[in-house]
């Protein structure tokens, strides 16, 4: 199977890195998590409900719509966080992050389960530093644009209506989508990111973020 | 030779799908321009009634205007359902911003199934046109709307039109989805050429009124371009022609089967008819903020009233005509509001603008001050040359005016006809001596019988008051925490001083002795002296904003 593989490329000044990778991030996130499964018997399962909510960002003129869900924006915050981190405070640099939509196949004994992705979405970030305050306002306009660019991008890629996991049973459900969320479920995903200096080479300090602990034999 | 033809329980369900995908769409475009932030809560179990998985919330007189317009019928190949936005200044001039067309194409997909892949993807495509609609420039604008335009909407049904949108507009396709007789698409055509129009498209009318209102006004619950009778049948009874599927009370139970997925078992039920059949009235006072209109601007500015559009036929569209005039919405982002029961009138148009004109809310609000607005003082005047273009006679419409707190006015019934001033006393008038002028030369202080009183420089203290204008009688005054023998002027001093000072000289200006002609007379040379000073005024204004 092959997977899908989407880049999206933004520039943004460093304190717009967090709202812009937050409004891309829940937007993909948006369309890739349903209602909470309830099985039932027969094979048979309900859906749950997904409540939607607007978000403005304070440092770009844009608004954009996430799943109503707390505990998933925190964990988005969290990465999102640590990305900005690592790209450093003030500086210009480039980085990437990748949130890759994954099922785990399991294998047999001694072999840990697989992880197969199926969906990456990587998004290009180039950081600028800006020299007054009038250029900053071009700058939240212009991203705003840019922003609304990326999800339109988003959007028709989603609509291509290409591979999805199949719904699985109760017993595979940990296989395809996140169950540990209270609210929603969006299908399993990690957030990866790896930083380049402004030099151009690659730091090669590529972390690792498992939402799920499934490497651990 | 594969039997392609749906079954009738597939057709049924399809056809459930985009009736509610179609009422579902008209909801989020309208919702996403309202002006406000939307916010639904996710449920971890199902309740029945949330279509395609999604809280999206139902406006009922969004669902039945969307219904009007679809008079029954389905969006299929040439009958599009298009939800138009427009933007309406206070000035009465107009412009299409974008277009959302729900069509359908002829390129089937026989093999998909319905009660699973095709709902699914239908969730998919509301989701993506949630993040769209906060996308395209209208959204921007309609979160900035209220001072100086509001945003409207129509929806209407049969042939897209996108003449409105000026040229060089944009399109932005959200999302297709096959199903087996056909392929549903959705799109938004917007307008790019946002310099704004000059009226020559539709007259230009002046406003029908002006009606002063400022900061505590409430706003009017006025979405509507038409107000409906109190005996307005239920949205239900208009779908006689519709065989089968019922209107918004049904509820869908979707229980998804996992495999294989040809065994998909997918019931809709009545059952759960938790949502009573809404009544127009009823839903009139759902306290939905985003559809409270406010028509007002704010401090000392006169407020417009959407014009009667002379035009307004034309700005309909009558060739597609279904459901009607553009609906208005709107609140300004920052301000509550709590929308009131619009009146009753049976009327369309103009005559609904007059409508909301008439449901000027019974709230208290300080009437503004005409004298910091130099823009005021010109709407003023063109209110008072009204032409009668609207078929009711807008000149009737009353209003009660509240005086808002601490004002020490009795209200006013007032017509709009006699704009009388609030603040009458502080309109320099310019007949009106020094010697005159209250605020000059203020009013003796009504004698009191307290020997303290009156002056202001008494240096008296600790002798007891004799009767005062209060009932208690003051025999010996220590005020707490107070000191004596510090200053000449205690505490003790101060307050038995200026214990009763005298009434404010405005405050005991009798308004309603003024007759309406002499109001009328007094206007024009008001005004004179307002556009003496206007750019005083407008570096105020300036200062406000």
């Amino acid at each position: 199977m092959n997977c899908r593989s989407e880049v999206l490329e933004v520039s943004v000044e460093g304190r717009q890195v967090d709202e812009a990778m937050l409004a891309l991030l829940h937007t993909i996130l948006l369309h890739r998590s349903t209602g909470k499964f309830h099985y039932k018997k027969e094979g048979t399962y309900s859906i749950g409900t997904v409540g939607t909510q607007d978000i403005d960002c304070d440092y770009i003129d844009f608004s954009f719509v996430r799943v109503s869900s707390d505990e998933l924006d925190r964990v988005i915050r969290k990465a999102v966080g640590e990305f900005k981190d690592a790209m450093g405070n003030g500086t210009d640099g480039m980085g990437q992050i990748s949130l890759e939509f994954y099922q785990k196949k399991k294998s047999r004994w001694p072999f840990s389960d697989e992880c197969i992705p199926w969906e990456v979405w990587s998004i290009k970030v180039n950081v600028v530093n800006l020299a007054n305050e009038q250029e900053r306002q071009i700058c939240r306009e212009k991203v705003g644009e840019k922003l609304g660019e990326k999800v339109i991008n988003i959007v028709e890629v989603i609509n291509q209506h290409e591979y999805l996991p199949k719904m699985p049973t109760q017993s595979e459900v940990d296989n395809v989508f996140d169950t540990s969320l209270k609210d929603v479920q969006p299908y399993l995903y990690k957030i990866t990111f790896q930083i380049t200096d402004t030099l151009g080479t690659s730091v090669s300090t590529t972390m690792r973020r498992l939402i799920k602990d499934t490497l651990a034999l | 030779m594969m039997d392609s033809d749906l079954s009738p329980q597939d057709k049924k369900d399809l056809d459930k799908f985009i009736k509610f995908f179609a009422l579902k769409t008209v909801q989020v475009i309208v919702q996403a321009r309202l002006g406000e932030k939307v916010c639904t809560r996710s449920l971890s179990s199902p309740t029945g009634s949330d279509w395609f998985n999604l809280a999206i919330k139902d406006i009922p007189e969004v669902t039945h205007e969307a219904k009007k317009a679809l008079s029954g019928q389905l969006p299929g190949i040439g009958r599009s359902m298009c939800v138009e936005i427009s933007l309406k200044t206070s000035e009465g001039d107009s412009m299409e911003l974008e277009t959302w067309c729900l069509e359908m194409n002829e390129k089937c997909d026989k093999d998909i199934k319905v009660s699973y892949t095709v709902y699914n993807r239908l969730s998919l495509l509301l989701k993506s046109l949630l993040a769209i609609t906060r996308v395209t420039p209208a959204y921007k604008l309609s979160r900035k709307q209220g001072h100086d335009y509001v945003i409207l909407y129509r929806i209407y049904f049969g042939e897209v039109q996108l003449t409105g949108l000026g040229e060089g507009f944009q399109t932005v396709r959200v999302g297709v989805v096959g199903t087996p007789i056909g392929t549903i698409t959705l799109s938004c055509a917007y307008r790019t050429n946002l310099a704004f129009m000059s009226t020559r498209q539709f007259e230009r009318t002046a406003p029908i009124m002006g009606i002063i209102i400022d900061h505590f006004v409430e706003r009017p619950f006025g979405n509507m371009g038409h107000m409906r009778p109190c005996n307005y049948r239920a949205p239900g009874e208009d779908e006689g022609a519709y065989n089968g599927v019922e209107d918004s009370q049904e509820v869908c139970t979707t229980s998804f089967s996992t495999s294989p997925p040809s065994q998909c078992v997918f019931t809709v039920s009545k059952a759960h008819l938790k949502t009573p059949k809404p009544a127009v009235m009823d839903t009139l006072k759902v306290p939905m903020m985003g559809l409270a209109f406010s028509h007002q601007l704010y401090c000392s500015r006169l407020s417009y009233q959407p014009p009667v559009l002379v035009g307004a036929a034309d700005f309909c569209h009558p060739s597609t005509l279904n459901a009607a005039n553009p609906h208005q919405m709107g609140i300004p982002g920052k301000e509550g509001g709590v929308p009131q029961q619009v009146p009753v009138q049976p009327c369309h148009g103009a005559q609904a603008e007059h409508g909301r004109v008439s449901s000027c809310p019974p709230a208290d609000h300080v009437p503004a001050t005409p004298s910091s607005s130099g823009e005021g003082a010109e709407t003023l005047s063109r209110s008072i040359e009204v032409k009668g273009v609207s078929p009711c006679d807008v000149l009737e419409t009353t209003f009660t005016r509240k005086v808002g707190a601490f004002v020490n006015k009795p209200g006013t019934q007032v017509t709009t006809a006699s704009l009388d001033l609030p603040f009458a006393a502080f309109a320099p008038r310019a007949y009106d001596l020094e010697e005159n002028d209250p605020m000059v030369q203020p009013p003796e202080s009504p004698a009191t019988s307290s020997p303290l009183q009156g002056s202001l420089h008494s240096q008296g203290s600790g002798e007891s008051g004799g009767p005062a204008q209060d009932d208690f009688v003051m025999v010996d005054f220590k005020p707490a925490f107070s000191k004596d023998d510090l200053l000449p002027m205690d505490l003790g001093t101060f307050y038995r001083e200026f214990q009763n000072p005298p009434q404010l000289a405005s405050l005991t200006i009798d308004v309603s002795s003024q007759s309406m002609a002499e109001d009328l007379d007094s206007l024009p040379e008001k005004l004179a002296v307002y556009e003496k000073n206007i750019d005083e005024f407008d570096a105020f204004v300036d200062t406000l904003q």
